[in-house]
């Protein structure tokens, strides 16, 4: 067989879902999320390659990902739980314990940091919360090391019976590289639960012992010879001066030192493992480096564990304390550091466009309608595509997973206070952030009798992330068919008796039922009401096959007010300033119509597609 | 062989495509290849940038100043990813204007193709064309047929040839 085979162009992502299926995973739980989504989709696309059974699914969160993942683990198998650095935050609390209890199988934890960020809520470093939670994290720095590494990580969580993290951050998860394939491993397990009550059902009593366990477990992980960091010695020209980096801030490092004719002229360390540090590694650095230079991403996790007199770092203001540590900012603190000239070339500060609802998406017509009927409401809205609602002015608030609805009966409850008058409160959420954690929310605003409109922005599938299956739709991960969870039902049974569903293209009806949905929650008997604006994704190409479509035009009577460009942020739509007149772009505009209500001197007409 | 492009447009112009073709020639000829893409809320109709380092290279971006060859497939980018090429690196563009750099109306040309969102594998060809890339018009093809979808395949091809010969 020719040796090119075995190579492949793979995104960071692939490679990691590709070395899950190496190392013999056999459960595999994610949720999805920006960096991390492409990880479980490779692991679906080539689940084939598997030589044992391999269960795969798109969990409902992360929480239920990781518990999932954990108990696969307690079976002897291997496993993998599979996030955003976000939703770490959500699988927080089996995270922490896990720590104290271990496993059994290899079980790896993949949490995709996203400095910048690039499409996330924050910074929030997985390497600091490994710190904090005392479980070893694993910053690879190109996809062909993360994939690398993964069947090593899990002999390091069989070895000492410990969950394991592996932090990509964005720039491994979407970069692609040529990468070795390899065989997969046929480990012949059998699923074998040994009950062990005072480790898995661990009382306060049996916690000390398990703590001192942990502690020492770290102590031995600390000094595991193939988790050192690793040293590209220098040649001298720099004495008593060393370069520490770590995960893809480390390859950036390595094609400036390139770029600049100082490869191979300094002691340049990678940290593979940034937590736990080996102490003597710290104290190596202290007595034979008098300066030291640490480049991490996001946090100084590396840095405060060495603690280094002569540190240059995030905490002594050498490196800037927040955003990606791109070539051009390392440059800088490089250049300040071994006191070279600075850059000559300063990259320019300009993002260029920014992102918009697509044509055609039925949130934009939800959207402008409830900004409409409710031009003085408050908008707790949340995370998906629909945050680009901020766009149209109809969403005021997003904050984390499910807390519109928590939000929008907080607003609630401080307005009541005041005066029996209330703004009309208008949640937005979408299909698969209501299941992922909308639901407790919703029973919480039921019973605390609020009195707000939610309205679930159901496009039946996960858009943000490329369309990952939601429980209404009756289909898990890969297209395998199972039981469909209907929304209405859940909505009913968590107390909400005003419930009506709309496609929002109809506007007028969708426009009434909001009025019919204030009053609701303003009379005697009102709380809280649910709209379900149903309508799918334009992305899937099924929807847009199966929808009509006209072609788009602009009468001579437009007056170029510019109401359908701003107020409505059609990308399709765009004002000649000079000529007063709105333009249809007939390359981006899908023929849905919606802008059509808009226009308030009917310039907008549609006519049969030719 | 050492090679630093950037490909620049915004979300839905198939720039995702064009970086893995462009990858997958280095690929195919054994050079190492690093990508750096643009995934998540930007590809809503924002501004997306891809870079493709060709050659012994460690990190997926590329520094200010560095950058062969761009591939611009909106010209309202020349302004925002201008400075990521060098001062004699080439430009290719996709508009109607007239400025800095090789421009082409390949959106007009994608469009009598039927789908302006071919316009992407347009740019391509017109960059093996001026040789400002490091693939031949051979491995080019050899990559479309391995990554275009199969019922799209002689539609991006058709589309590659036009580049080639405009």
């Amino acid at each position: 067989m020719d040796e090119k085979k075995q190579i492949e162009l793979l995104m960071g992502n692939e490679a990691i879902g590709l070395g899950l299926i190496e190392a013999g995973c056999q459960v595999a739980a994610a949720y999805p999320g920006t960096p991390s989504t492409e990880i479980l989709q490779a692991v679906i696309d080539r689940q084939q390659q598997a030589v044992e059974p391999l269960h795969i699914e798109w969990s409902v969160n992360e929480k239920i990902a990781f518990e999932v993942a954990l108990a696969a683990s307690y079976t002897g198998k291997r496993s993998v739980a599979m996030m955003k650095q976000v939703g770490l935050n959500v699988a927080a609390d089996p995270f922490m314990r896990t720590a104290y209890l271990g496993v059994k199988g290899g079980m790896l934890t993949v949490v995709a940091d996203d400095p910048g960020p690039h499409s996330s809520q924050n910074e929030q470093d997985t390497r600091l919360f490994c710190l904090q939670g005392r479980v070893p994290v694993i910053d690879p720095a190109s996809p062909a090391e993360a994939k690398q590494l993964i069947g090593a990580a899990f002999e390091l969580s069989e070895k000492y019976e410990m969950n394991i993290v592996l932090r990509p951050t964005t720039r491994i998860c979407h970069s692609r590289q040529n990468v070795a394939l390899g065989q997969p491993l046929e480990l012949s397990r059998h699923a074998d639960f040994k009950k062990d009550p005072a480790r898995w059902a661990a009382t306060p009593a049996f916690l000390p012992a398990l703590h001192r366990k942990l502690n020492d477990n770290l102590a031995k992980i600390a000094c595991e010879p193939d988790w050192q960091p690793r040293l590209t010695a220098g040649d001298g020209s720099y004495g008593r001066t060393a370069l520490v980096a770590g995960g893809i801030v480390y390859a950036h490092l390595v094609d400036l030192l390139d770029e600049l004719d100082l490869a191979g002229r300094i002691d340049l360390y990678q940290v593979v493992m940034p937590y736990p540090l080996n102490p003597d590694f710290k104290r190596r650095l202290e007595d034979d480096y008098e300066r030291i230079l640490i480049l991490e991403e996001t946090y100084p996790v590396i840095e405060l564990q060495l603690d280094h007199p002569g540190a240059a770092g995030k905490q002594t203001g050498a490196v800037p304390r927040e955003g990606e540590l791109s070539p051009d900012v390392i440059y800088t603190a490089l250049a300040a550091f071994l006191e070279l000239p600075p850059p000559a070339e300063q990259p320019l500060e300009r993002r260029g466009q920014r992102p918009s609802l697509c044509p055609g998406c039925p949130h934009r017509a939800a959207f402008y309608s409830i900004k409409k009927c409710f031009p003085k409401g408050i908008f707790p809205s949340d995370i998906g595509c629909y945050t680009l609602g901020m766009n149209l002015g109809a969403v005021n608030t997003v904050h984390c997973m499910g807390a519109c609805i928590s939000q929008g009966a907080g607003f609630f409850q401080s307005y009541r206070q005041d005066t029996s008058e209330f703004p009309t409160i208008v949640v937005s959420i979408g299909d698969s952030t209501f299941f992922h954690s909308g639901i407790p929310a919703l029973i919480n605003a039921v019973i605390q009798q609020t009195r707000m409109i939610v309205v679930i922005l159901d496009n039946a599938t996960t858009a943000m992330t490329g369309g990952q299956p939601v429980p209404h739709m009756g289909i898990a991960a890969g297209g395998r068919p199972t039981r469909a969870i209907a929304i209405e039902p859940l909505v009913k049974a968590s107390g909400v008796d005003f419930i009506e569903c709309c496609d929002p293209y109809d506007n007028n009806r969708f426009e009434q039922l909001l009025n019919q949905a204030d009053a609701y929650i303003r009379s005697p008997e009102g709380g809280v009401a649910v709209i379900i604006s149903r309508h799918g994704c334009l992305m899937d190409p099924a929807v847009r096959k199966g929808q009509e479509t006209a072609t788009i035009r602009i009468l001579d009577s437009c007056i170029g007010c510019g109401k359908c460009v701003g107020a409505f942020e059609c990308p399709a739509l765009s004002l000649d300033t000079e000529r007063k007149l709105a333009l249809v772009d007939q390359d981006r505009c899908v023929g849905c119509g919606c802008c059509i209500p808009v226009c308030p001197v009917n310039a907008i007409v549609k006519e049969a597609k030719s | 062989m050492k090679q630093q492009i950037i490909v620049s447009g915004i979300g839905g112009q198939g720039v995702l495509f064009l970086t893995r073709v462009i990858a997958q020639v280095a690929v195919d000829r054994g050079l190492p290849v690093l990508t750096a893409e643009t995934h998540g809320m930007a590809q809503r109709g924002g501004t997306v940038l891809s870079t493709i380092k060709v050659g012994n290279f460690a990190s997926p971006l590329i520094r200010t100043g560095q950058g062969d060859l761009g591939l611009l497939l909106w010209d309202d980018n020349l302004t925002v990813h201008r400075t990521l090429l060098k001062s004699t690196g080439t430009i290719l563009l996709n508009s109607e204007q007239t400025g800095e750099g090789i421009r082409l109306d390949a959106a007009k040309l994608a469009r009598e193709l039927g789908n302006a969102v071919l316009l992407n594998l347009i740019l391509l060809g017109r960059a093996v064309r001026e040789q400002a890339i490091f693939c031949s018009a051979e491995e080019c093809v050899a990559a479309i047929r391995k990554l275009a979808p199969q019922r799209f395949v002689e539609q991006n091809l058709q589309a590659f040839q036009k580049g080639l010969t405009s």
